[in-house]
């Protein structure tokens, strides 16, 4: 982190580890007998207990969304952007809780847990959790912090997935919904694009059926390869053009000029296979520092809960009828360069809240960096953000 | 204050019904018929500092360009569709005017009458486009396309089988003198209409 404590900061922030000792019986059936989630929290809840927001991670996201943990954390949380004193998540206004995901690999309980059952690795054995667990361990959670209704959930991509099952099955227990580049459930090519992530892990030879913790081994390959695959949906044409076209060695000046992001690592093609382009070895590194702090059996977990998410599979396909018990205002925001979950299917939530006659707002934010604009300081969509919560505040705190 | 023009219409939308405004502005009209009228709204609009001013007046607005399409709109799900001083402004006022009414119960159209007289000294005497303070534009940079008067309107609706269940034309005081509902298309500075099929 920066010397001093930057101003619109949370600063140095501590998690906490809850334990849960209520069995939580799964969508699939199984159950979990007692589990951790780990957590953190920002700013304080007020007397009347109204004004806590919970934040819901997407993929790769855990509970450490803002601040730092140590002077030593080079970054801060994955969504210090939004999350802060004075941000669109004002933490002088709002008591706001985040955790890490049930099957999640950063402290709560998940494959990397040791079984206490078994006494070895979860591994492969934990079970498939979807985005309905998660959303009901979160209700115990919210009771373990005596919250009786949320002021917002708040979520981006996957993220944005629980907020919808919130505002369908728990809809007294939030007053708004705000989804972020969001989609109402995968397409065939979201779910193309997770398989091959998927196989590029377990087609790594040191991924032993998911029992590589007891080999005492890791599929680095595998995780790169996933993150690498997945990386790139995250990003548009045009922000890799931008980010790989500006820098000193291109191949000629026709390339930077006509900004294809071709910029050369080393100045000259090697031909052979040695990484020859920047984007390559961005890729590359991106894996690297991704496969260092991800565990394989929970990505694999993870992209499973996007696949399977279908709100509408207890309404005969119908979203606006799943959408009918919800009481919640609804705030949607997508980007217009985001390829992985384009505007389009914001709006299809949009249509069907509009069906159900629901109260809901929709922005679609003109953005170049793609679905990772969420994550972003993307100027219209923080001012956005931060004029509804600030609403949401004066309901609340009043 | 509020729009006179407004006034007037808040007459005719039924507590706690639901409201769709077309083009919808700050919200001041839907926020205004939120706390009055305990209405659940929906407005649509483009312009970024509108939908900013919507939010901040927790007035619910969805980014939607109406020039494009509606049909993300069901059948009659909203009681009653507003269209304020903004259908000259729209590239097929005929075709937001049958989706107005597939959408809504009823519906409320206000535009500027361009028959009123001061336009038309404007063009007999100056013999150009007029420009006002409420038409501050020129020609060839107004937003306003699609200018009609009453008698236009009125045979729109007559072509349409559109039930005209009220007509008001107002001065630009918003008052409506017996002299104007004598001769609104000459006398009339803004109509108001509450239709429906």
């Amino acid at each position: 982190m920066p010397n001093t404590v930057p101003e619109n900061s949370v600063g140095i922030v501590t998690p906490q580890c809850l334990h849960f000792d209520e069995p939580l019986l799964l969508r699939s059936g199984k159950s979990i007998n007692s589990y951790d989630l780990m957590i953190e929290t920002y700013g304080r809840l007020n007397d009347k207990k109204s004004n806590a927001i919970l934040i819901c991670h997407a993929l790769s996201g855990d509970h450490h969304a803002a601040g730092y943990h140590s002077k030593d954390e080079s970054k801060p949380g994955w969504w210090d952007h939004c999350i802060g004193p004075g941000k669109p998540i004002d933490t002088n206004k709002f008591f706001v809780v985040c955790l890490n995901n049930l099957g999640g690999c950063a402290g709560s309980t998940g494959p990397s847990s040791v079984n206490p059952d078994t006494g070895t690795f979860y591994g492969p054995d934990f079970p498939v959790v979807t985005v309905r667990d998660w959303v009901k361990s979160q209700v115990a959670l919210m009771e373990k912090l005596e919250i009786v209704q949320w002021a917002a959930v708040v979520g981006g991509s996957l993220g944005g997935m629980q907020v919808m099952r919130w505002a369908i099955s728990y809809p007294e227990k939030l007053r708004h919904a705000i989804m972020i580049a969001v989609a109402p459930k995968l397409s065939a090519q979201n779910i193309a694009f997770n398989e091959v992530a998927r196989q590029s892990i377990t087609a790594d030879p040191n991924f032993h059926n998911g029992r590589y913790l007891e080999h005492g081994t890791y599929p680095k390959k595998g995780v790169m390869l996933a993150r690498m695959v997945g990386h790139i949906t995250y990003l548009s044409d045009s922000a890799m053009r931008d980010k790989f076209g500006k820098a000193a060695e291109p191949i000629n000046s026709e390339s930077i000029a006509g900004n294809f992001g071709r910029d050369l690592r080393t100045g000259k093609l090697s031909f052979g296979l040695n990484v020859d382009f920047q984007v390559e070895s961005y890729l590359h590194y991106q894996g690297e520092r991704f496969s260092e702090r991800f565990d394989a059996n929970t990505y694999l977990l993870m992209t499973k809960a996007l696949d399977y998410f279908d709100p509408t599979v207890d309404y005969d396909g119908s979203l606006s009828a799943a959408f009918a018990n919800s009481s919640c205002r609804f705030l949607l925001m997508s980007f217009s360069s985001d390829w992985r979950f384009p505007p389009e299917r914001s709006r299809e939530i949009v249509d069907a809240l509009l069906e159900a006659g629901k109260q809901v707002s929709y922005l679609e934010i003109e953005a170049d960096q793609g679905h990772d604009a969420f994550l972003l300081p993307v100027p219209r969509y923080i001012d956005a953000f931060t004029t509804y919560l600030q609403r949401v505040s004066d309901e609340v705190n009043s | 204050m509020m729009r006179p023009d407004l006034d007037i219409i808040q007459h005719w939308i039924e507590p706690g019904s639901r409201v769709l405004d077309l083009g919808c502005g700050d919200g001041s009209l839907l926020k205004f018929l939120k706390s009055e009228k305990e209405v659940s709204e929906i407005g649509l609009e483009i312009a970024e500092n509108n939908i900013r001013l919507c939010l901040e007046k927790g007035v619910n607005v969805i980014e939607q360009d109406l020039n494009k399409s509606l049909q993300n709109f069901k059948d009659k799900s909203f009681d009653t569709v507003l269209l304020t001083q903004t259908l000259q402004a729209v590239n097929y006022p005929d075709v937001i005017i049958d989706e107005m009414l597939r959408i809504g119960k009823n519906c409320i159209v206000t535009f500027p009458n361009f028959g009123n007289w001061r336009s038309r000294m404007y063009l007999f005497f100056r013999g150009r486009m007029p420009v006002s303070n409420f038409m501050p534009y020129e020609w060839y940079n107004t937003p306003n396309i699609h200018f009609c008067t009453v008698r236009d309107f009125d045979e729109l609706c007559r072509d349409k089988n559109i039930k005209v269940i009220t007509r008001t034309v107002v001065d630009h005081r918003h008052r409506g003198s017996w002299m104007i509902k004598l001769w609104p298309n000459l006398l009339g500075e803004t109509a108001i209409y509450h239709i429906s099929r």
